[in-house]
């Protein structure tokens, strides 16, 4: 047992001698010492001493917070030759002297209380290893649009082996379709066909078209593959990540503003490849509807976030190439955000575009008039009356939308869809390209609607995210994971279903299987296993009760 | 002497308990009363070990997290929070007050909030008093009342159900039903009850072989409903017939391996 001072931080509050004292009264403990500084190198090297001259097997230091500190005096119980897993904290310092520092006497109490509840703890630990895995050099890269592609060249730049799955019979994606790229207003086809030219001959890059993925098993560093070529032959690999790069697709918005009813309803998209093919006949009234099917309150709740934009530049380039043609954008918010896009609001309203807001709550009516003319009769929120436009086109801006395919893959993948269908990331500020499950990384539309800069720049962060693991080659995994006792388990299945990993499975005997290298630690299984089955190493459900008890003053009955 | 409450917190590492530094870290003062066990999710808390707390005369137990959607291990949090959910309409039924168990979520920024929660929580215990199982003679009826919580917590049906409530109301049954929470709260409070009221008879039955009429007597409870119980629990193996007086089987308990 060290006991530190901190300087004055907790010996200026604690009664660090007393509390020294006390320990010795406790059970199993047979050294106790007060440091002025533990974390010292002289604190250090009295812990290392110890251990050498009392032949300790449970190290306890009494200090800050096991946060910061831990993993300093953990290395020091293996320079002395104790599985770091036989040292516990008791935080005197942060949850203690600091926070009563006015009542000296009651956070001496609460010093020892912690410091019992620590050896507590600490005679029931076990030692504990990390596993170590080997990473294989190779990368799977689900999707061959512009975000698969350029995550697949930036790691076969690096020396890694990629595999590039497409389901198409050809790579491109979504772009093949896109007329004009804005800002720049370069052919979406010119820069794509840069990529897909650097692609085909890579040698690190193996291109499978007409392909999709059947199973995957394993976890990081050892992801076994299966994938269906277009030709029915099965490919089985092994790779070390998986990068997720399988796109969206639009909305088709059959029943609404008559879509499907009216030949001159088109979607936006319809409206890039019409443009794209040099087809679109001139029209005297064009009204482009936003929000169509978007930004509901069920549903597609979410911002499709590309629409503005793309209203806006094909507003422009009808403009461009029919001067006198009219061009309506009923929008309910126009978003044109960040460094370059306002700028295009601006020029739209310089070049003649009208913009009338509309209220989620009073849509647009559509009436086919006679001629092929469409009346749109919409509820101008501004000035506050219904004002009928006379159209001839009328185009629906619909957002971008998951694959229905993408529910499979998610359940291969043991990855989640959020609630609007899109893939789920394990954090979305910290960990915006990750999954939770290590080794797999999500980029482009696959994850949520965006532009084709914001596709590009999370897909060179998933090759980053993916390439480090691949050159680090060895990974020690977690020590702190759920063990399943057979004898126990009734093959309820429910730790299975809880796992937000997909750690567990039941074995050909039926009952759960813990695969250690995927489980994650939180315990939530163990807590909720129906048969008690299953334990956690290192917060076993002995440990966390003795510790609780000792906070009474009581032992385990 | 004033009452000072003995009060346990199951924390979480990555929010509550980091939460818990930050408030020292920022020399934010709170009563001294908590006494944190650190888990690493509060995902991790077993309802057997609040029960198991409580038991041994904690005055309260408080259980922190992260917020909804901040969980480390994706929603660890908010499977707490069922068996949370679960363990307050378990403990109402004994004769302790389902307020000395509280659940709050607090991130690692948030020192100020959980010196604040901490105070908030002491006072509310200190106006509840002291817990009638703390100190050297605990109430024997509370106890049993406790005994018999924590093993309808620890045993099969309600672990099933606590573990699979998420999954059934966010994506259905086995056979693909959906399932409204207030269907499901229905099935939990009727099996909270009857779970319950089971093992209330089986640590009585354990004590001393009793009849279903005594039963009924001590457990205020319709006859037949003492019965209905008897059967599934004879039907499980908990209990068997001990012996008849007069017409009266009398009943006693087997050993369940609890």
């Amino acid at each position: 047992m060290f006991i530190c001072h901190c300087g004055i931080n907790i010996g200026g509050v604690v009664n660090v001698p007393e509390v020294v004292k006390y320990a010795m009264t406790l059970p199993n403990v047979i050294y106790s010492e007060d440091n002025l500084y533990t974390c010292s190198s002289e604190g250090l090297s009295k812990i290392k001493e110890g251990i050498g001259k009392y032949n300790l097997n449970r190290i306890i230091v009494a200090s800050c917070t096991p946060r910061t500190h831990e993993p300093l005096f953990r290395a020091t119980c293996e320079e002395a030759g104790v599985n770091k897993y036989l040292f516990e904290m008791a935080n005197i310092r942060d949850q203690c002297s600091w926070a009563h520092m006015h009542e000296p006497e009651k956070a001496t109490e609460k010093a020892k209380d912690l410091i019992r509840m620590a050896v507590a703890k600490a005679r029931l630990l076990k030692p504990q290893e990390e596993p170590e895995i080997e990473v294989a050099p190779s990368a799977l890269v689900i999707g061959g649009g512009i975000s698969g592609m350029t995550s697949a060249l930036c790691l076969a730049d690096q020396g890694f082996k990629v595999y590039l799955v497409e389901k198409e019979p050809e790579l491109g994606g979504m772009l093949r379709h896109i007329h004009k790229l804005y800002p720049t207003m370069v052919d979406a086809s010119e820069g794509l066909n840069k990529i897909v030219e650097a692609v085909k001959p890579n040698k690190n890059i193996e291109v499978w078209t007409s392909t999709v993925v059947k199973e995957v098993k394993g976890f990081i560093g050892n992801f076994d593959i299966s994938f269906q070529k277009g030709n029915g032959e099965t490919v089985n690999l092994r790779v070390g990540t998986i990068i997720v790069a399988t796109g969206a697709e639009v909305f088709e918005p059959v029943g609404m503003y008559g879509y499907k009813k009216y030949d001159n309803v088109i979607t936006q998209f319809k409206l890039e490849q019409l443009l794209k093919g040099g087809q679109l006949e001139k029209p005297e009234r064009v009204v482009m509807i936003q929000c169509t099917g978007a930004r509901e309150e069920k549903g597609r709740t979410y911002c499709s976030r590309i629409c503005c934009m793309t209203a806006l530049k094909n507003a422009l380039l009808v403009k461009e190439l029919y001067p006198e043609t009219d061009v309506y954008i009923l929008f309910r918010d126009l978003q044109t955000y960040g460094r370059e896009y306002e700028e295009w609001h601006r020029m739209a309203q310089d070049r003649g575009v009208k913009f009338i807001k509309y209220a989620l709550e009073k849509p647009p009516e559509v009436v086919a008039g006679h001629d092929g003319k469409l009346t749109v009769d919409v509820y101008h929120a501004l000035l506050g009356e219904r004002v009928q436009i006379e159209s001839d086109l009328l185009v629906l801006s619909t957002p971008l939308v998951q694959h229905e395919d993408a529910k499979e893959l998610s359940q291969m993948l043991k990855v989640p869809l959020g609630p609007d269908g899109f893939f789920f990331e394990a954090h979305v500020k910290l960990r915006p390209i990750d999954f939770a499950t290590d080794g797999i990384y999500v980029c482009g539309t696959a994850h949520s609607p965006k532009d084709t800069a914001e596709s590009v720049s999370q897909a060179l962060g998933v090759a980053s995210r993916a390439a480090i693991p691949m050159a680090v080659k060895r990974l020690r995994t977690e020590a702190i994971t759920a063990m399943v006792d057979e004898s126990l388990c009734s093959g309820c299945g429910t730790c299975v279903r809880i796992c937000p990993y997909g750690a567990i499975e039941k074995d050909e005997k039926g009952v759960a299987k813990v695969t250690a290298v995927v489980c994650k630690g939180c315990g939530t299984c163990g807590a909720s296993c129906p048969e008690k089955a299953i334990s956690m190493r290192h917060f076993t459900d002995e440990q966390v009760i003795a510790q609780a008890l000792a906070a009474l003053g009581r032992a385990v009955a | 002497m004033t009452f000072e409450p003995r009060i346990v917190g199951f924390l979480c590492n990555w929010c509550a308990y980091a939460g818990a530094d930050l408030a020292g870290v920022s020399r934010i003062a709170y009563p001294t009363n908590i006494r944190i066990v650190r888990l690493m999710c509060s995902g991790r808390v077993d309802p057997v070990f609040v029960l198991e707390t409580l038991t041994n005369g904690a005055d309260g137990v408080f259980v922190m997290g992260c917020h909804p959607a901040d969980c480390h291990y994706i929603e660890g949090n908010l499977q707490a929070e069922r068996k949370i959910k679960m363990l307050k309409k378990l403990i109402a039924r004994t004769g302790l007050e389902p307020e000395r168990l509280r659940l709050e979520w607090v991130s690692a920024s948030e020192g100020g909030r959980f010196a604040e929660l901490v105070k908030e929580f002491t006072d509310q215990i200190k106006a509840l008093g002291p817990s009638p199982l703390a100190g050297e003679k605990p109430d024997p009826n509370i106890l049993g009342d406790l005994l018999a919580a924590k093993a309808t917590a620890g045993d099969f049906r309600l672990r099933v159900l606590v573990g699979r409530e998420k999954g059934m109301i966010d994506d259905g049954n086995v056979y693909g039903e959906a399932v409204s929470q207030e269907e499901f709260d229905e099935v939990m409070d009727e099996a909270i009850a009857a779970e319950y009221v089971r093992n209330k008879i089986y640590f009585m039955v354990k004590k001393e072989p009793l009849s279903v009429k005594e039963l009924s007597k001590r457990l205020d409870l319709d006859p037949r409903t003492v019965l209905r119980h008897i059967v599934v629990m004879r039907q499980r193996g908990w209990v068997a017939v001990d012996r008849i007086e007069g017409t009266s089987p009398l009943y006693t308990a087997l050993e369940v391996g609890r």
